[in-house]
């Protein structure tokens, strides 16, 4: 069964059309990125995915829950779906260490001694054990996304959405965010990702889905994507975020 | 102008012989002090649901929410204080009503005018509230809910710490606005600071010296909730949030 199955989603704000008839599965461990020109829906997408975005027509499953459905509880399964954020949105007035534990105290239960312990050995993970009673404004942007990583993986999450986590970052911070990245989709994470870096779909991805004006175009393995992509919306996309 | 100074007129017994003039002075002081904490407390309360209200997404409870602001915030302090004082008791039940005009005089002015500065206070610190929230990065209340936080979660671990941070010096206008406002309460009979500096003029027939008094007073009131919100705002500064560190 697919770990996220999305069927004919719709969505509009007001008369415009955001989202067309989307319908794409993901399966465990599958590594997808969603890429395609800005305000071609990509963001809206995944956050269709953990109900963060409603949409008006269509089905998103994940993990066997109805996003869509009125009685689906969304705070028990976002607690599932691990979210990463272009800006970061660390909560600025925790200390790093508060920002991994809290919501496994709030939300999973966990006392406070074994969030700590969760929270730290995720630090030394993303390479941060230093910066943990810092607050998050006194990190780099780099830092905070690391953080931001290790935050969503402290609710060992099923899948994890990245929304452009590395648009708002000087370009010498990218490197290290895509190498968390990269590892944990080594580790077998199921990730869907909107983002520009064609070198990480390139090195990681094993689907890339290519939209534009709400609609999947593209669909398919990266390999078919990068070499023999198969409209011309996307080779036209390819050409430009290539070739400079 | 021959006017006859004279500052020991505070150290006299008053005409009704059982205290000083200080004493009334003090008496005041006192009555505007507890009048107007305990107004700016339930301000704050209500004040923050309000604000809070105005800002979720269920339309009734943010229509509500903007009904209650626009209410309280545009009739005038000295007519709301009228309502309460004199029309509120005759809306309660008859039986309520009668009970409330037995009680002692002085009570029933003090309830009157800590609704009335509580509530109209409350509509304005619910717009700075809402503005507060309005302000954070709209990110923050998605990375709240994407955590797994429900809405009410979100708000109280997330959209608020920050919020009232960054509300804290429209906030202490706002304080240092309830103790001006409550010399309005002067106007139904309530002995606070403004009403007994009137007195003294009509006791004493030293203006000069008993408005002198009045305002030092509320001046050293407002240095004081100064300071006191300064220390307040220092001491919940976010180190590396922009304006910290």
């Amino acid at each position: 069964m697919a770990m996220i199955s999305m069927n004919k989603v719709s969505k509009y704000y007001g008369s415009f059309q955001v989202l067309a008839d989307c319908t794409t599965q993901v399966a465990k461990g599958e590594v997808i990125v969603v890429c395609g020109p800005s305000g071609s829906g990509k963001s809206t997408l995944i956050k269709c995915v953990n109900g963060l975005e409603p949409f008006q027509s269509g089905e998103i499953i994940v993990n066997g829950v109805s996003v869509g459905d009125p009685r689906t509880k969304l705070s028990q399964l976002r607690s599932t779906v691990g979210m990463v954020f272009q800006n970061f949105e660390l909560f600025p007035h925790m200390r790093i260490i508060e920002n991994l534990s809290i919501a496994q105290i709030k939300v999973l239960g966990r006392s406070e001694g074994e969030a700590r312990a969760k929270a730290a050995s995720l630090l030394d993970r993303v390479g941060l054990s230093e910066q943990a009673e810092k607050y998050p404004g006194q990190l780099s942007g780099g830092q905070q996304q690391r953080v931001a990583i290790a935050r969503a993986l402290a609710m060992d999450p099923i899948c994890m959405l990245f929304d452009e986590p590395t648009s708002a970052l000087d370009p010498e911070m990218v490197n290290e965010v895509l190498d968390v990245m990269t590892e944990l989709a080594k580790e077998g994470m199921t990730m869907m990702c909107v983002t520009h870096e064609m070198g990480f779909a390139k090195r990681v991805a094993t689907r890339v889905i290519f939209m534009d004006q709400g609609r999947i175009v593209e669909d398919d393995s990266k390999d078919a994507f990068f070499e023999a992509a198969r409209s011309q919306r996307a080779q036209q996309f390819l050409a430009k975020i290539l070739h400079h | 102008m021959a006017y006859n100074w004279n500052w020991d007129v505070f150290l006299q017994p008053t005409a009704t012989g059982d205290d000083t003039y200080l004493g009334w002075m003090f008496y005041g002081l006192k009555m505007t002090i507890a009048l107007s904490l305990s107004a700016w407390v339930i301000a704050l309360a209500l004040g923050a649901v309000v604000g809070v209200l105005r800002t979720v997404p269920n339309k009734w409870l943010s229509g509500f929410a903007a009904a209650y602001v626009e209410v309280f915030r545009n009739i005038p302090l000295l007519v709301q204080l009228f309502l309460w004082y004199f029309v509120m008791p005759e809306l309660l039940p008859v039986d309520w009503g009668n009970a409330l005009k037995q009680t002692n005089p002085v009570l029933q002015q003090f309830l009157a005018s800590m609704l009335c500065l509580a509530l109209f206070t409350s509509a304005r610190v619910a717009e700075q509230v809402r503005s507060g929230i309005n302000s954070l990065p709209p990110g923050q209340k998605n990375a709240g809910l994407a955590m797994g936080f429900t809405l009410p979660q979100t708000y109280r671990f997330v959209l608020l710490p920050m919020a009232v941070r960054l509300i804290i010096p429209p906030l202490t206008s706002e304080f240092l606005n309830i103790f001006k406002n409550s010399a309005v309460c002067s106007t139904i009979g309530l002995l606070e600071l403004a009403a007994q500096g009137r007195q003294l003029v009509d006791y004493t027939a030293q203006p000069y010296e008993s408005f002198i008094a009045v305002t030092l007073a509320y001046l050293l009131i407002n240095v004081v909730v100064m300071f006191g919100m300064r220390w307040v705002e220092a001491h919940v500064r976010v180190p590396g949030y922009i304006g910290g560190k």
